[in-house]
């Protein structure tokens, strides 16, 4: 009888750590191809610098979701070898780059997103989790440094800068609803102590996303109820090409090394 | 033996590994060693006799991980002990804080200004603090850029002597 509930809990529980996995992982690869064509090579050094970070991350939390999974994949076989609706990253992080704005755009979204999801899981029930979560905190309180001075210099900036990065909010905000929207896997996680309730923390986002909107003399746009599905398989059409070049040469020449 | 001599010839070769280790250098900031860093979080020995090694990554996407842990385990070898076991753990998780005195010297003198205050006060909240040029000591320096040519420093340039230099990141 109690073998039942705790087979869906490790089930969500594998899921979970694949969906963290999966967003900072495409995110990521989004973030490298900036390499050689940012505007200046500060800021390239920034994105790829950013990228590697969420790359490490991700590389801690797929070994984590193999173990978890238990067939014997390890993170090469999951970044590499599966196809997009296994991959389990939020819609917002596979969106192309855009301009440079739309990119920090994206990005303070997102890391707006892990400081609260990364900052509660770092007192998780799972004690691995607690640590990878209490690693990628740090690095991520510095990229919304980044993303969110970013934010700022282009909304307050001028007339051009202000209304490139205010269409890529427009664009973008319809990605954010599945931020913290929970479904049966953030359940299963909240009530095993493993994960936060999402409903708990969307006003902490929301309050922390405002006030960067205010300095930067942006707009809200209005809420979008309908949320995206990517934490579930469902992705846009934009992964799929994504996951065409990361995968290319793994695909092409199977267990390749260099 | 007594149980005294065990303990004693055990905490021996704790040091013995300890200075073996600080031989062991950063590889992309070859002068300091991965003691200097505070990466190496144990050693000791275990109760078959084998000696434990813990370290941790300084950033999670730090490429210098793997090779760090080449080198480790190549010194470890060389020193006579081949079956030390080596592990890398994650809790804590690293921070600036744990360069030691000696090795934000060895920074400074290289040419990279080491971090300035502790990543635990809420004053790194608010922004850069005043970083101190490497070269004539100068406070009058700004940030180029909040990241620099490894995942560990951030640009820097000062007012002064109009030298370029890395920081060190506080985090």
């Amino acid at each position: 009888m109690r073998q039942a509930p705790d087979t869906a809990v490790e089930q969500a529980r594998c899921r979970y750590v694949l969906r963290l996995a999966d967003t900072s992982l495409v995110l990521g690869q989004r973030l490298g191809e900036w390499l050689g064509h940012a505007p200046a090579l500060e800021e390239d050094l920034a994105l790829a610098n950013l990228s590697l970070d969420l790359i490490g991350q991700a590389r801690l939390l797929l070994t984590y979701a193999g173990e978890l999974e238990g067939r014997g994949r390890d993170e090469d076989a999951l970044a590499f070898l599966r196809d997009a609706p296994e991959f389990l990253n939020l819609t917002l992080a596979e969106q192309p780059n855009g301009d440079f704005g739309h990119t920090i755009v994206r990005q303070w979204l997102i890391d707006a997103w892990q400081l609260e999801i990364y900052g509660a899981l770092e007192h998780s029930a799972d004690t691995r989790l607690a640590a990878i979560a209490a690693k990628a905190l740090r690095e991520t309180r510095y990229h919304y440094r980044f993303s969110s001075g970013w934010l700022v210099r282009l909304g307050d900036g001028t007339p051009e800068s202000h209304g490139r990065v205010q269409s890529a909010l427009d664009a973008l905000w319809r990605f954010t609803a599945e931020l913290f929207t929970p479904d049966e896997v953030d359940e299963h996680m909240s009530r095993a102590a493993i994960a936060p309730a999402l409903t708990g923390l969307a006003p902490h986002w929301s309050a922390r996303i405002d006030e960067a909107l205010r300095a930067a003399t942006l707009t809200r746009p209005p809420t979008q109820a309908y949320p995206w599905h990517g934490k579930r398989g469902v992705h846009s059409e934009h992964l799929g090409h994504l996951l065409g070049e990361m995968q290319h040469l793994q695909r092409t020449y199977p267990g390749a090394r260099w | 033996m007594t149980a005294a001599v065990v303990r004693t010839m055990s905490a021996q070769r704790e040091i013995e590994v300890r200075k073996l280790l600080a031989r062991v250098p950063d590889p992309e900031i070859p002068v300091l060693s991965i003691v200097d860093l505070g990466i190496v979080r144990e050693v000791r020995q275990e109760a078959d006799g084998r000696m434990r090694v813990a370290i941790t990554p300084t950033y999670s996407g730090c490429p210098a991980t793997e090779v760090i842990r080449t080198l480790v385990r190549a010194a470890l070898d060389a020193g006579g002990y081949a079956d030390a076991i080596l592990e890398e753990v994650l809790s804590p998780p690293w921070t600036s804080d744990w360069l030691t005195p000696a090795g934000r010297e060895k920074l400074r003198a290289f040419g990279i200004a080491p971090p300035e205050g502790s990543a635990t006060s809420p004053r790194q909240l608010l922004g850069s603090p005043a970083v101190s040029c490497p070269r004539c000591g100068s406070r009058a320096t700004e940030r180029v850029s909040e990241f620099g040519s490894t995942p560990c420093k951030a640009h820097y340039r000062c007012g002064a002597c109009g030298e370029p230099f890395d920081y060190f990141k506080c985090l």
